[in-house]
């Protein structure tokens, strides 16, 4: 008894919410680490190469390579720069990336804050995440950084308007902006995953909800600017875009929070519409299983929802061509924000008019 | 009009990126086709113009006559050779420098070559840290000969036919 009181006083509290933290950060990076090397070796075998073998068994060091190599360079600031705002810049990119992940639920009750807003706290964070992309460009002092930083930040405003749309679908259904609640109602069969129709009562929705998975996932390309809408980085026209001046561990740290929302993306998509760490079948049996074991079970299914997520997004940068400035404006605005608003209004009037809801 | 519809249709079951998914998931599993550079090499024609060589006999005398043919035809004049009788009255080459950064690995030196002493042998890995190493001196010159006589000379065997 006495110990779990200690877990509850201010102290206690503190250090298990900041091991929870460690934890959470040390996975991510790891995960980073490799999921960076699988996204390679994905694009290799596609290409029919290897990818990177040479560094440890596979290859599966390289990763940690390159961290060293990115480390060990000079971090050159271009003179004119404001350097305040230039070194400032990857540092709240990489923050706002790993910020999201305190409301990410990876097993039942295995979150580091359960808010009840998880939702809008995800949207308020990852908007945020535009301020170092601006800063970025602006603080290089520098044309093409500036150009790429533009283009960035409104596409990311342009998909994030509709992502929000998408999500509140979900939120509809679920009644909830908790995202451990919103993984709880989807329990059971695959059919109440929210991908296909979220449960009974719902089920002929899946001709909206299943488009807006897939919108959702384009849009996810979009917002975390992964090829085919890698018009910020743009590397035949920008060179790099915003991070044209960036060199050494600015530049990683830049790198480092691209993929952490990447890996984000997935699991917000995994837990949205494919019903986070649901296997997709009951699971009363395990009730008498050890809880720890059956949390680490679930956590296994969560991870690889998001493995094949993330599988889709690097086979993605394979197979489709880049997009036009335009065509990427059009995509997001004329098509996306209308059918999604369209979705909204058919999934709020079946709330509202069908029987039993 | 119904073009326009079916268009619209295509684009937005992403029909195409469906079928573009599966191809490259075809490729996928096709064998690879990297070769693991420095310790697999691909195949090398015969007649490969590397890293230059001066050949000698099999007694061990050097081939060169200095003649200076290859000097004088070398596009990018990277040759450089001076001559003189030598105690037995043969005339020998005192100096035989090629300047490799000159150089374009055209092949006409061992082309002009009466005696097939200046080779360009099957080295290509011959890089160095400063443009110094890169001025190969006689002795240099032939101590690539005696490093790859064997494969120089099963080369020549091999593209003697053709010429």
């Amino acid at each position: 008894m006495e110990s779990t009181s200690f877990w509850t006083t201010p102290v206690g509290w503190t250090l298990a919410t900041t091991g929870a933290v460690l934890l959470v950060t040390v996975g991510v990076l790891i995960a980073v680490a490799f999921l960076l090397l699988a996204d390679r070796k994905i694009w290799a075998a596609v290409m029919m190469r290897k990818g990177p073998n040479v560094v440890g068994p596979f290859g599966l060091l390289q990763s940690f390579a390159d961290m060293i190599k990115f480390v060990l360079k000079e971090i050159v600031v271009p003179a004119g720069a404001d350097k305040v705002v230039f070194l400032m810049a990857p540092v709240i990119t990489v923050i706002m990336a790993f910020t999201v992940w305190a409301v990410i639920p990876f097993a039942p009750g295995w979150v580091i804050s359960d808010l009840n807003v998880g939702i809008l706290y995800v949207f308020a964070i990852s908007s945020m995440g535009v301020y170092g992309i601006i800063m970025g460009g602006w603080a290089s002092n520098s044309k093409y950084p500036f150009l790429g930083s533009l283009r960035s930040a409104a596409q990311m405003v342009s998909y994030e308007v509709s992502i929000g749309l998408i999500i509140i679908n979900v939120i509809l259904l679920a009644g909830t902006m908790n995202l451990s609640s919103i993984v709880t109602s989807q329990e059971g069969w695959i059919w109440n995953w929210y991908a296909f129709g979220g449960g009974a009562d719902t089920w002929p929705l899946v001709v909206v909800l299943f488009p807006m998975m897939i919108m959702f996932f384009i849009s996810a390309l979009a917002e975390t600017n992964r090829p085919p809408f890698d018009l910020p980085e743009a590397e035949s026209e920008l060179v790099a875009g915003y991070q044209v001046e960036y060199s050494s561990t600015p530049y990683l740290l830049f790198m480092m929070g691209e993929y952490v929302n990447i890996i984000f993306m997935c699991a917000m998509i995994s837990i949205l519409f494919f019903g986070g760490w649901n296997p997709g079948f009951p699971i009363d049996f395990t009730a008498d299983w050890n809880p720890f074991l059956v949390n680490l079970l679930l956590f296994g299914v969560l991870f690889i929802k998001i493995l094949f997520w993330f599988f889709m997004f690097a086979m993605v940068k394979t197979f489709v061509p880049r997009y036009r400035y335009d065509q990427l404006m059009r995509l997001g605005w004329k098509i996306f924000l209308p059918t999604s608003l369209v979705a909204v209004v058919v999934v709020s009037a079946w709330r509202v008019f069908a029987v039993g809801a | 009009m119904i073009t326009r519809i079916a268009q619209a249709a295509k684009g937005a079951l992403l029909i195409d990126l469906v079928g573009a998914f599966g191809l490259t998931m075809r490729e996928f599993f096709r064998p690879k086709k990297t070769v693991n550079f420095p310790f697999e090499r691909g195949p090398q024609s015969p007649r490969f113009r590397g890293e230059h060589a001066l050949r000698r006999y099999a007694n061990g005398e050097e081939r060169c006559i200095a003649c200076k043919l290859c000097e004088a035809i070398c596009p990018a004049q990277a040759i450089t050779i001076e001559s003189e009788p030598r105690s037995d009255g043969s005339r020998r080459t005192t100096r035989y420098d090629i300047d490799m950064v000159k150089c374009i690995y055209c092949g006409l030196c061992q082309e002009a070559c009466p005696v097939d002493a200046i080779v360009e042998g099957p080295n290509s890995t011959f890089a160095t840290e400063t443009r110094e190493e890169l001025y190969y001196d006689k002795a240099r010159l032939l101590d690539n000969g005696d490093r790859w006589e064997r494969q120089i000379a099963k080369n020549l065997e091999l593209d003697a036919p053709y010429r």
